[in-house]
């Protein structure tokens, strides 16, 4: 008998004496909670948005979309970076006044080559405000997700109010399972010392949100 | 077969004490004691506040509840669905019956790749099966790269919490450790590091960072496994864990059979719940989520293996199956007087406190005396239940155990259907109330021993002889009365109610 047999067979024994019960799976779960925690207008899920982001030490920025290439070429200056990543579908318009040499976003590259890239800018799929978090779903705008892991500077790029959300079960809706999905909540942190949470460990250390609101 | 393993290091590894004998050293320390209390109290206080923040959490609570019992109901169905899903996705599926089973096709997976180390993502069920110890045998190296296993690994130490597994050490102990042992391992602590976490972490940044970036083999776990579209999910903080999911060329996940979720949307209730209730954060700063292999992006090759080791004799026992809905979240250590006074190392187990004292002696059964003492290692306060995002009632599993462990009775091994032997070590407290039961289905007999003992009360000893010491050492006798209420009431009220 395969081991798989094996563990089956047990756990049909196992549950000898649960009652036959066929109750569909949409009504064996009661769910009477929330779709999402009180009533915002869109502007103020946005503000939601910013403040949890800002509580978990990301940089929150704010800009109308013709001042976004300024926005940009100015948060890499300011960070000296002299190489960026750009993923394959991003904006080109973004990066128009970004002096810094752009590294694509290509298969061949090694890790170590990643290392050695200052900064890397990225649109989002979407951004939960109740938990300040972004998603990024893989999309030509937001390359591979090694890409926004290894160098040490995260512009995000977030698009508003159309790509926030309320809440978790909101996002959820809006992504595609079958896709490599990276939910970011601040920078890299963690709470392994006395349990006390501290910034900055394998992530990025600095990841930077720019709300972009305006035309697109 | 041996017995099944749940991990606990040490080379080679003696049986663990019992409970009271392994909690004395540690109720003792001075040093321990204050670490955890720091700890533990650190965080309950802020889980409280992000619970608080959220309106429904009863709500919440009930339906990752009912998730959880619905799932396990029917996980045969769900496993043969995530199987499929994981399959079309591009993955390969395995299954482990047990620790021994697991670490073969583990490492079995990582010779076939040509590579003799991985790095890992914290996983307890990679912990508890002893999967680096058994990589080591086969001469492949595996790194933690979670900072507090790389604590515990760097210090040959022990796992003392599930969420923060060097929670038993503070600042300064962290810091020698780094300075004396990261070199041994790779890349040396930087010269004049202080004990301040900053600094410590960024310690552990480099360290690590080297063996991510050459890393070919990834070993993790997986906190979700959703059967409609094969997806699993890893909770994580750091970043370590993308390294170890995203930069290698193969990815070998380790999964309890019970970590299935049947759908999609059911990842709702669990990403609002797990965070506030492990490190009390709105969200964990990173989680990844990951079908099968996607083209040019990560891994090339997923294997999956779903591991068994206890669980289908856990899901047998109509009352402990309720511990199979655990999240791993770890609020009910952080909350447990117990815990708190005699930390993790005490269990014997990489499952300390409350969910451990539940936990291991269902995955491994009750034979040896850490086991069977460890449904004792409570005051069956109930703070680990109210804490409990899917509510496990663990003071009934508890009392539960108790009764299996005093009496005996049937229940299910390695897939068999097996009567145990009462234990040993509590004849007494089954004579007592043996000798109970007869005295009071002979009325006879207990009113001529009633008579005697208030007759003879002047006499009675303060203190119990004999294998009762213990007990009496910290509490009084009660008093016998001078009459029994009886025979009071006999003669007070010639044995009538007062209304006739």
């Amino acid at each position: 008998m395969s081991s798989r047999e094996r563990i089956l067979g047990r756990v049909r024994r196992a549950l000898a004496d649960v009652r036959q019960d066929d109750t569909p799976y949409e009504q064996a779960i009661e769910r009477s909670y929330v779709r999402e925690h009180g009533e915002r207008s869109a502007e103020q899920t946005v503000d939601l948005l910013a403040g949890n982001l800002a509580d978990y030490r990301a940089i929150v920025h704010r800009c109308a979309t013709d001042e976004l290439a300024a926005m940009i070429a100015g948060l890499l200056a300011g960070r000296g970076a002299q190489t960026v990543l750009v993923p394959s579908g991003l904006d080109g318009d973004w990066l128009a006044a970004v002096d810094a040499e752009r590294v694509p976003d290509r298969a061949e590259s090694t890790p170590h080559e990643l290392d050695r890239v200052d900064s890397v800018v990225t649109a989002c799929a979407v951004a939960v405000a109740e938990t300040g978090t972004i998603v990024l779903d893989g999309s030509p705008d937001q390359g591979r997700r090694r890409i926004t892991l290894v160098p040490d500077h995260h512009i995000c790029v977030v698009r508003i109010p159309d790509q926030v959300v309320s809440s978790v079960p909101q996002a959820l809706e809006r992504l595609d399972p079958a896709r490599p999905l990276t939910w970011i909540s601040g920078p890299s942190a963690t709470s392994d010392i006395e349990l006390d949470r501290v910034e900055g460990v394998h992530g990025p250390r600095t990841l930077e949100v720019v709300l972009v609101h305006g035309p697109g | 077969m041996s017995g099944t393993y749940l991990g606990m290091p040490a080379f080679p590894p003696p049986p663990p004490p019992a409970f009271p004998e392994a909690a004395r050293d540690a109720v003792h320390d001075q040093t321990l004691r204050g670490n955890l209390r720091h700890a533990t109290h650190t965080i309950r206080a802020k889980r409280a506040r992000a619970v608080a923040e959220v309106s429904d959490w009863a709500a919440l609570r009930e339906a990752g509840m009912r998730i959880k019992d619905h799932t396990l109901r029917h996980l045969d169905r769900y496993l043969v669905q995530l199987e499929e899903s994981v399959t079309a996705a591009g993955g390969t599926v395995h299954w482990a019956v047990d620790a021994d089973e697991a670490n073969r096709i583990v490492a079995g997976l990582v010779k076939a790749t040509g590579e003799t180390e991985v790095v890992k993502v914290k996983s307890m069920a990679t912990q508890e099966i002893g999967l680096n110890e058994a990589l080591e045998a086969e001469g492949i190296r595996a790194y933690e790269t979670d900072l507090a296993e790389l604590i515990v690994q760097l210090g040959r130490d022990r796992p003392s919490h599930i969420l923060v597994p060097a929670i038993h050490r503070n600042r300064g102990e962290i810091r020698d450790i780094f300075r004396q042992e990261m070199g041994e391992w790779g890349r040396p602590a930087p010269e004049g590091l202080t004990d301040t976490p900053a600094e410590l972490a960024e310690a552990a940044r480099l360290h690590l960072r080297e063996k991510f970036l050459r890393a070919k083999v990834g070993v993790s776990g997986a906190n979700f496994m959703v059967a409609e579209t094969g997806t699993l999910v890893v909770v994580e903080s750091e970043g370590n864990g993308r390294m170890c999911l995203t930069l290698p060329e193969t990815l070998i996940s380790v999964v309890g059979i019970e970590k299935i979720l049947p759908t999609w949307q059911d990842l709702e209730v669990f990403l609002q719940t797990l965070p506030r209730s492990s490190t009390a954060e709105r969200m964990n700063p990173y989680t990844s989520m990951w079908t099968g292999t996607t083209d040019e992006d990560g891994p090339r090759t997923f294997h999956l293996v779903l591991l068994d080791n206890g669980r289908t004799d856990t899901l047998a026992d109509e009352v402990g199956r309720q511990a199979l809905r655990c999240i791993r979240c770890s609020a009910c250590l952080n909350v447990c007087p117990v815990y708190e006074r005699a930390g993790g190392h005490a269990y014997g187990s990489v499952y300390p406190g409350p969910i451990g004292a539940i936990l291991s002696p269902q995955l491994r059964g009750i034979a040896s005396e850490i086991d069977a003492s460890l449904p004792y290692a409570s005051s069956l306060c109930g703070a680990c239940y109210e804490v409990c995002p899917v509510a496990i009632d663990i003071p009934e599993v508890l009392v539960h155990l108790r009764e299996r462990v005093v009496e005996g009775g049937r229940t299910t091994r390695e897939g068999n259907k097996v009567v145990l032997r009462p234990a040993k070590g509590h004849a007494a407290e089954r004579a007592a109330m043996r000798a109970a039961r007869w005295a009071f289905t002979h009325p006879g007999a207990l009113r001529t021993g009633q008579r005697l003992a208030s007759r003879t009360r002047r006499f009675h000893p303060r203190t119990l002889p004999g294998p009762g010491r213990a007990w009496s050492g910290t509490r009084d006798l009660p008093p016998v009365p001078a009459e029994p209420f009886r025979d009071w009431w006999q003669r007070t009220h010639d044995g009538r109610d007062r209304g006739e």
